[in-house]
């Protein structure tokens, strides 16, 4: 494919897609070891709340407002999991359960006593994004990229994702150390005087700042995915960390990549007239990379654990 | 217009869904009790997740067949299929690789929904305008429901009751004490993937009145509730039952008032409702409760302390301390002692010595270890033991210079 039409139509979705990965799988990374994988699914749920309630309040649609109110959503749901993990003693998972189901259910029917019908914001939008409509019409071809006019036309989704993802590499970077030795051993990390608590916190709060700015660009599905599945597949493949999330970085990047080529492309060579779903086919992907890990990785298996339980 | 709905006289539609959501909710609260006392309650999210691409499937296969792509048991049961895919392959992922049950979850969850989606915009591309039905599997759409849908859900969620009714003794051994269960030679993973299946009945049979992503909050909030009720795990099952069954109802009952109330978000937010009612006004783990066992307590620490404290003639400076005991009659508005408060005292102080003197003796060990400050001795000696302490305690001595 030429220029023309790869620069317009597939670079900034695919730079999209893989910013988002990215910054989704490099948070994931600590959540999977900390067991707390499912604060993706969560916060991805509880987003549309908050989106639809910035609507109500602004009138439009615009990203400001609405990533606000997915934050603050993100941080009643986290507010209201703690309150009744301690208030009702139940364990956290059933907690974030009660939390999060009913928060979406609130946003669907918000959504459906409201007049949206003039805006483009529904459940499946909400779901599956709509990566493939992120295109760069101001560009012409390859030179484009240093076309100061062209350039101010790029999706405005490009470069807060691109800012988002700097924010997680720079957090990831600054607390290297002390979020490592919290994460595998949090008695020690208080004994030499890490906050592990406000660590904590601070994580919840960035994995919640990747997933809303990824919601915003590609939907709630590839969020949870890529929180989850390229970690959990690095981690088939090695036991240090740093090897881990140089994996993990890795598959997201494939599994963005090559999930939107695949669902732009695929059905293409396969003789069918039209795309398929790329959230879908990027989170199926990520399923796939992980499968294989699971299935071959040279550190798939539990150590200690008997071979066959 | 309420009590009409209540008394299911809108329609023939409303009825049959205010009925289909009753069932369901009984069968789905029943259902969840177990996995919520497994501490497993978020797999339902991974199962329901993982119909899409079931549902998806079944379509393009009655399509291709020539049937209706709408035909309800067929869809049914390629999600139940896909479900139990999903399932299987959470299992293999927990037993076999080092992963955690919270990452296996979620890995289900996305793939196969993220699959489902891919599969969800090729029916749409098949150019067959009869995939309208389909999205309404994610959030439930009540509004063409048919007898035979009705009877479908009725049946499937009458099935999964006696089931459950049938295996609950062995799922409640497992879902609390699963190393016991084994020793007792239970198969506790076939009752898991026993447990996992039932839910997953549940979640096929709820796919068309609340959709897959709302039934997880049916399976996970009337249990929860239920649990501040009781400590008895048939209770627990008995109360998630009638208040799973009761959410539905209202919630079918509501939303059929209004055009634009959808049933699935009604029933969630009604079943909430009981959720939160419980959080605060459960009798022993409600909030009010505790609050208030907490003022007791408070309330009894202040009058023994000030007791303690008029006894050995202190002055007394703390504003609840004061007040508490003026209520008790214990002191008079200036601060001072009244007689009835004296006496009080004394026999506090005097109390407490005799603590004093069971807490420093071998014999008492497990008398003395009832002591927390507050207890009357006379609930855990009787009589004769006072008197023998007492006698060791002796009486007002003259103190030479």
């Amino acid at each position: 494919m030429s220029g023309e039409e790869f620069v317009p139509l597939s670079l900034t979705p695919l730079l999209i897609g893989t910013f988002a990965a990215i910054a989704c799988a490099l948070p994931g990374n600590f959540l999977v070891l900390r067991k707390q994988a499912l604060i993706g699914d969560a916060i991805s749920h509880v987003v549309l709340p908050g989106i639809v309630v910035a609507f109500l309040l602004t009138g439009a649609i615009s990203t400001w407002p609405m990533m606000l109110g997915a934050a603050g959503a993100a941080v009643v749901a986290v507010v209201m999991i703690e309150a009744i993990r301690r208030l009702g003693q139940i364990e956290p998972g059933a907690a974030m359960g009660v939390v999060f189901t009913t928060m979406f259910a609130g946003g669907v029917l918000l959504l459906e006593q409201t007049d949206t019908s003039t805006v483009h914001l529904d459940v499946e939008h909400a779901l599956y994004g709509n990566l493939e409509s992120l295109i760069w019409l101001d560009a012409t071809g390859w030179s484009s990229l240093l076309d100061v006019q062209a350039l101010a036309g790029l999706p405005p989704e490009l470069p807060r994702i691109a800012l988002t993802l700097t924010g997680v590499i720079l957090f990831t970077w600054l607390f290297w150390r002390p979020l490592k030795i919290s994460t595998f051993d949090e008695g020690f990390a208080r004994t030499i005087g890490i906050r592990t608590g406000a660590l904590g916190l601070a994580l919840v709060i960035t994995a919640a700042i990747a997933a809303v700015a990824a919601f915003d660009a590609v939907g709630s599905i590839i969020v949870i995915a890529m929180f989850i599945c390229p970690p959990s597949a690095a981690r088939m493949m090695t036991n240090r960390l740093e090897t881990q999330i140089v994996w993990s970085v890795i598959f997201a990047t494939v599994s963005a990549v090559s999930g939107y080529v695949l669902a732009g492309y695929g059905p293409l060579w396969l003789g069918a007239a039209d795309a398929v779903s790329a959230a879908g086919m990027i989170a199926t992907i990520s399923g796939l990379i992980l499968a294989l890990t699971a299935a071959l990785g040279p550190c798939r298996a539990r150590t200690g654990a008997p071979s066959h339980a | 217009m309420l009590w009409e709905a209540l008394t299911l006289q809108l329609g023939y539609n409303a009825t049959l869904v205010a009925i289909g959501a009753t069932l369901l909710g009984v069968s789905a609260g029943v259902t969840g009790t177990f996995l919520f006392l497994r501490k497993r309650a978020l797999v339902s999210d991974a199962i329901s997740h993982a119909t899409l691409p079931g549902v998806c499937l079944a379509f393009m296969v009655l399509v291709a067949f020539g049937g209706d792509g709408r035909n309800l048991i067929g869809l049914l049961a390629g999600s139940a299929m896909s479900a139990w895919i999903g399932l299987l392959c959470m299992n293999w992922l927990t037993r076999h690789t080092r992963l955690a049950e919270d990452a296996a979850i979620g890995a289900v969850l996305s793939v196969f929904f993220g699959f489902g989606i891919v599969l969800l915009t090729v029916i749409q591309t098949m150019g067959v305008g009869r995939q309208a039905g389909l999205e309404g599997f994610l959030l439930g759409s009540t509004a063409g429901m048919l007898w035979a849908d009705a009877l479908v859900i009725a049946i499937g969620g009458a099935a999964t009751l006696v089931l459950v009714m049938i295996i609950r003794r062995p799922m409640t051994m497992v879902a609390f004490d699963p190393e016991f269960a084994a020793a007792r030679g239970l198969p506790v993973h076939r009752i898991d993937l026993a447990m996992m299946g039932l839910v997953m009945a549940v979640t096929v049979v709820g796919l068309k009145i609340v959709g897959l992503i709302l039934i997880v909050a049916l399976l996970i909030i009337p249990p929860v509730t239920a649990r501040f009720w009781t400590d008895r795990s048939d209770r627990v099952v008995l109360i998630a039952g009638l208040a799973g069954g009761l959410a539905g109802y209202l919630g079918a009952a509501l939303s059929a008032l209004a055009p634009n109330l959808p049933t699935g978000p009604i029933i969630v937010l009604v079943s909430f409702g009981f959720f939160a009612l419980s959080l605060l006004l459960a009798p022993v783990r409600g909030v009010l409760a505790a609050v208030l066992r907490h003022l007791r307590f408070q309330r009894r620490v202040h009058i023994r302390q000030g007791l303690l404290a008029l006894a050995q003639g202190q002055k007394i400076y703390e504003p609840l301390t004061i007040r508490l005991l003026r209520r008790a009659g214990a002191v008079r508005a200036d601060g001072v002692a009244t007689e009835a408060g004296k006496s009080r005292a004394a026999k506090a102080l005097r109390d407490e010595k005799r603590w004093e003197i069971v807490r420093a003796d071998q014999a008492h060990e497990a008398t003395a270890a009832l002591y927390n400050g507050l207890r009357d001795i006379e609930t855990v000696l009787t009589q004769d033991q006072i008197a023998e302490i007492d006698r060791r305690i002796g009486g007002p001595q003259e103190v030479t210079p």
